[in-house]
Order: structure tokens, then C-alpha cells, then sequence
């Protein structure tokens, strides 16, 4: 059993509660910068494709994790970000602005498409941010001069800090660029979720009502949590831009939204870690199923198993399986584990059950 | 000296009128009830004022400022807090997480200072903490900080809802039925807090409630409504030997 006695309210502010949570977050940072000198080349760059899906994610864990607006049309700000990048950086823009300027600029784009769709609630505002994900597709085609149009676009090499990097070539020198954008943005996040604005984002999700009556504008706050999420997504649309090396407008489809959208809610919903746990399903789901497949048929006497679907079919499973039996995701089991080992041998079976007698519904009497 | 002027006020849903030609004043310094039969639209009153609906007619002047020109979510900047009668907690937050959302009209800080945390929004935290803590104190939650809103029993929520309420330092406190669903026990704790916050935080108290013993051990003066309409308005005793209050409440005698 471990118990943390606070003696100051610095212990809630700053990120971490004491000196044993920090150092644990310090071996992992060791860990994930030391990786490159322990695993091979393939496996980094899955490691690579994980980082980038969680700064996705954690870009829609904003949105939809802390604000509570579903959106099925992130992948449209990925595309966003992916192109900005390029098209800034072929028309001689040093990739260290372009970059930046490729998350602000999806940011602000994320920002004007929300302020209509900030009437909408629930299901209405995901069916509308999934038309416009199909619709990018559809305005990637058409703006061919620009995006390459079907033919699409190649990402070149870039520059940083005089480094060229490029993700077959370099591919160490990548992942440390992914890693440092990550480690970034969740610093960033963090900052937000123990601020004002954060604790608003919770608010509007919980309570638009009670938000209101605490003097907290909820437009304007979902505005703002649109423009963040979708900034951060441009900027893992970027890299995955780099990362993938050549890119259509098939690459950015509505499918990829869904999948962003069913990794979080896998992950945790309103929680960092559950960004990272579910970009690390993502992430390794097919090698785990071809590798699967591979036994499987050495068993049967090498015979080749080809399903067809079978990676989203198994994601959807898992799925289901976390809505019925853990709707708080990987982080929500994880944080019960860890509970357990805190508080041995006091753990109580229905410490994290809910009040369901006092829901909203069976008030109204 | 009145704080809160409410002058003529109708509000209309389609043919139903909720609220009809309404005028009192709230007092600095008093604990104002409002009571009435279920229907009667002491809540819509609440919600007029918190500018959630918008009147037909009439005016509502907090303070010197005329509410109707403002948005819902700046009528807590003039310092008007309120609770809500089907509780309206950030379920998913902890007691804590709450009440620092209660401290935003305060914030000074911005989407860019935040993000990088500078000293002046550790400084802005630091505040908002020490002024939790002493509502936490004055409340009696110290045991529920930590915990999260979902696995609170009924009566702690409520508390939890006043100490919102009160963590965005009010000149005026809304209570929608603060006492509804509460124990014997926890009702009378609850008067005491409305005593003493009316004395000891000088804020002044409006509350809609049912329970006439919580209503006339705290409140100055009461306003009986029905049908939107002003019954009567006096000391409690005054109001609760009205024959028109009686007549409300238990029909006409035959």
C-alpha cells in the first residue's frame, strides 16, 4: 500500500503527485528515447507509426475525450496538415516554419468549420464532421494544380536544425522528431487540463448548463477546444505525411476518421494515457494478426490464411468487448490495476461502480 | 439598498404564461424565498434571471447593471451564482476539479500562458486553491475533495452544488430547492449554512424551496407565487396566514 500525504497545494498543481510517479515517468521517457539502439529497423518504425497516432489521438481526445464533441471527421484535419506542410515546404518554406504553420493553419481552418457546427450535439455534430470528411476527399481531387489530385504528392526530405531527415533514409532521425512533437504536445496538454481553460473543457462536457451558470461562454470554449484539437491533428497529418512518403487523397479517407475515433474510445476517453494506449492497439494490431496468421497457417501445414477485413473485423470486437465490459477504455482497467497494488489489501470490488440510482432520467419524478 | 430588481416581468412558452407580470426586489443582505405549488414558475424565475430564457417584458437590474443585455455566461461576472434543483455537477470531475470550474469568472490568464504554465498562472492557481479550501472548510467536505462526483451519495452532491456556488465569491446566491431529497439532519445542517452564509459572506440569499420549516427558520422575507403570478409577499408568518397562500396551496373552502 502506498499513500501520498500532501502537505501542499503545489502536490495538485504540478504534474506529478511525488517523487516516485515522477521517476516512473522518467524511466519511460529513458526507455522510448533509448529504443532505437535496442530494436531493429522495422519494429522503429511501428514505434514511430504509434507516436504518430497517438498525437492524432491525442488531438481528438481534446475535442471528444475533454470537451465531449464526437467527431468522425478528424481525418480530414490530418489531411489538412499533411498537405499544408508539403505545399508550404515545396514552395520553399523551411520545413522548421512549416510545420508549425501546417498545425496553426489546420487549427484555424478546424476553428471557422466549427463555429456552424457548434449548434449541433451528440450524433447530429458526427454525422456533419463526417460529410465534411468525405467531402475533403472529394476537395483534395478537385484542387489538383495544388494537392497532386489522385496522382498525389511525395514528401521530401526535411530539414532540421541542418539534420535531412527522411523516414527510409534516417529513420532514427525520424522517430526522435516524432518522439519530440509527442513529448511536446503532451507537455502542452497536460499544462491545459490543470488550467482554467482545461477544467472549462470539463465543464462544457459535463454540464453546458451549469457551465453557463458558472460564467464559462460554451461556444466559445468548444471553438477554442475545435481549434487545439484540430491544430494538434494537422500536426500528426503532417508527420504521417512524411511518414507514409507518398499520399492521395485515398489515404486520408473517412475510414481513417472512424479508426481515430474507435482508438480512443479503446484507449480511455478523457484521459492522455488513453490516446497512447490506443495508438499502441492501432499501431500493432496488424503486425500481431499477420504474425497470428503466419502461425496459424505453419499449424495447418503452411497453408497461406488470407481473410479478408479480418483487421477491422478483430478491432470491432475489441471494441465491443471495452463498451460492455470497460467503457473507460485500456486507462480506465489500467487505473483499477494500479489501484489495486496502491491500496492493498483494501480494494473494494465496486470502489469505481457509479450511483446509477441518481441518473438524470430517474430524477424526474 | 436593493440589489436585485425584478420589475414587471412576463414570460410566455406559446399560450402558457410562466410567469406574469412579476415585480419584487431582493434587499442587500437577506435571505429571500420564494415559494409556491409545484408549477407555479419559481424555477423559470431562476432561470430568467441566470438568462437562460428571455422575458417578453419587463427589466431585471443586478447591481446597477441591466441583466437582459447580457449573455447567460456573463451573468457570473457580475457576481450572480446559482445551484440547480436536478443537480448539475461535472460528473466526471473530481469535488475539487469543480469547484476550481466555480473560480473561472476569476481568470486571468490566457490559452497561451496556460500552455506553458508560466509563474503567473501557478500564482492564479495557488489563489484559487487557498479560496477552495476555504469553502471546503466552511462546508464541511474535506473528506469528499478527491472524489469523484459520479460515486457521491445524493446529499453530499448537493452541498458540493453550494460550494460551486459559493467558489465564485457571489454578491447573490440563486438556491434552487437546496433542501429537496435532503434527511432531517442534513436539512437542518443546510440552514445553518444558509444563516451563515448570509452572515458571516455577506451574501445576499434568493431560494426557491418547499420545505416551509427550512423557509421560515432562515428567510426575512418570502414571496408566495402561483400560476407566475404574485400571491403574496411578507415575513414568513405573514405569508403563511394569507388567504390567498391557503387558498394556492389547499383549494377553496366550500
Amino acid at each position: 500500500m502506498r499513500i501520498v500525504f500532501k502537505t501542499n497545494y503545489m502536490q495538485d498543481i504540478r504534474p506529478w503527485k511525488d517523487g516516485y510517479q515522477l521517476s516512473l515517468y522518467l524511466i519511460l521517457l529513458a526507455v522510448v528515447f533509448a529504443a532505437p539502439f535496442v530494436i531493429d529497423e522495422f519494429y522503429l518504425g511501428e514505434l514511430t507509426n504509434v507516436l504518430i497516432w497517438a498525437i492524432a489521438g491525442l488531438g481528438l481526445m481534446i475535442l471528444t475525450g475533454h470537451t465531449g464533441q464526437a467527431s468522425l471527421g478528424h481525418a480530414a484535419f490530418l489531411a489538412m496538415g499533411c498537405y499544408a506542410n508539403i505545399i508550404l515546404i515545396e514552395s520553399g518554406v523551411p520545413f522548421m516554419l512549416a510545420f508549425p504553420l501546417a498545425g496553426i493553419l489546420t487549427g484555424i481552418i478546424g476553428m471557422v468549420i466549427a463555429i456552424p457546427a457548434l449548434r449541433l450535439h451528440g450524433i447530429y455534430l458526427a454525422i456533419a464532421t463526417m460529410a465534411m470528411s468525405i467531402l475533403v476527399d472529394d476537395i483534395i481531387v478537385l484542387t489538383e494544380p495544388w494537392t497532386g489530385g489522385v496522382g498525389g504528392k511525395f514528401a521530401p526530405p526535411v530539414n532540421v536544425f541542418g539534420i535531412m531527415i527522411d523516414r527510409w533514409g534516417t529513420p532514427r532521425e525520424f522517430y526522435y522528431l516524432c518522439l519530440v512533437v509527442a513529448v511536446v504536445v503532451t507537455l502542452g496538454y497536460i499544462n491545459l487540463l490543470r488550467a482554467p481553460l482545461g477544467r472549462s473543457f470539463i465543464a462544457v462536457r459535463d454540464s453546458e448548463v451549469s457551465a453557463q451558470a458558472m460564467g464559462i461562454d460554451v461556444a466559445r470554449t468548444k471553438a477554442i477546444s475545435f481549434a487545439i484539437s484540430c491544430g494538434v491533428t494537422g500536426l500528426a497529418g503532417a508527420l504521417m505525411g512524411l511518414f507514409a512518403g507518398a499520399f492521395n487523397n485515398e489515404t486520408f479517407s473517412v475510414i481513417i476518421s472512424i479508426q481515430l475515433l474507435m482508438m480512443i474510445v479503446i484507449g480511455g476517453l478523457g484521459s492522455i494515457h488513453g490516446a497512447f494506449f490506443g495508438a499502441i492497439v492501432v499501431g500493432f494490431l496488424p503486425q500481431f494478426l499477420s504474425i497470428s496468421k503466419e502461425w496459424v497457417g505453419a499449424a495447418l501445414g503452411g497453408a497461406d490464411v488470407a481473410i479478408p477485413g479480418l483487421e477491422f473485423g478483430v478491432f470491432g470486437v475489441i471494441l465491443i468487448l471495452f463498451i460492455l465490459f470497460e467503457p473507460m477504455g485500456i486507462y480506465g482497467r489500467w487505473f483499477k490495476i494500479r489501484t489495486w497494488f496502491e491500496l492493498f489489501p483494501f480494494y473494494r470490488k465496486d470502489m469505481f461502480k457509479r450511483q446509477k440510482s441518481y441518473l438524470k432520467t430517474e430524477r424526474l419524478r | 439598498m436593493s440589489l436585485l430588481e425584478i420589475e414587471n416581468v412576463t414570460l410566455k412558452f406559446g399560450g402558457l404564461t410562466a410567469v406574469d407580470n412579476l415585480s419584487f426586489t431582493v434587499q442587500q443582505g437577506e435571505v429571500f424565498a420564494i415559494v409556491g405549488p409545484n408549477g407555479a414558475g419559481k424555477s423559470t424565475v431562476f432561470n430568467l434571471i441566470s438568462r437562460f430564457y428571455t422575458p417578453i417584458q419587463g427589466s431585471i437590474v443586478f447591481d446597477g447593471h441591466d441583466l437582459l443585455a447580457e449573455k447567460a455566461s456573463d451573468v457570473a461576472d457580475h457576481g450572480v451564482a446559482r445551484t440547480f434543483q436536478n443537480i448539475e455537477l461535472f460528473e466526471q470531475a473530481t469535488v475539487l476539479e469543480n469547484l476550481l470550474v466555480g473560480r473561472h469568472r476569476h481568470r486571468k490568464s490566457n490559452f497561451l500562458t496556460e500552455l506553458f504554465f508560466t509563474p503567473s498562472v501557478k500564482k492564479q492557481e495557488l489563489q484559487s486553491r487557498h479560496f477552495v479550501e476555504e469553502i471546503i472548510d466552511f462546508l464541511d467536505l474535506q473528506a469528499y475533495r478527491e472524489k469523484r462526483i459520479a460515486g457521491l451519495p445524493y446529499g453530499v452532491r448537493k452541498v458540493v452544488e453550494v460550494a460551486r456556488a459559493l467558489a465564485t465569491d457571489p454578491k447573490l446566491l440563486l438556491l434552487d430547492e437546496p433542501a429537496s431529497g435532503l434527511s432531517v439532519e442534513e436539512t437542518t445542517d443546510m440552514r445553518w449554512w444558509i444563516d451563515d452564509i448570509r452572515r458571516q459572506m455577506g451574501i445576499t440569499v434568493l431560494m426557491v424551496e418547499h420545505d416551509m420549516g427550512l423557509v421560515s427558520g432562515v428567510s426575512d422575507r418570502v414571496l408566495a407565487m402561483a400560476d407566475g403570478a404574485k400571491l403574496a409577499l411578507g415575513t414568513p408568518a405573514e405569508v403563511q396566514s394569507d388567504p390567498a397562500v391557503i387558498e394556492a396551496y389547499l383549494g377553496h373552502a366550500a
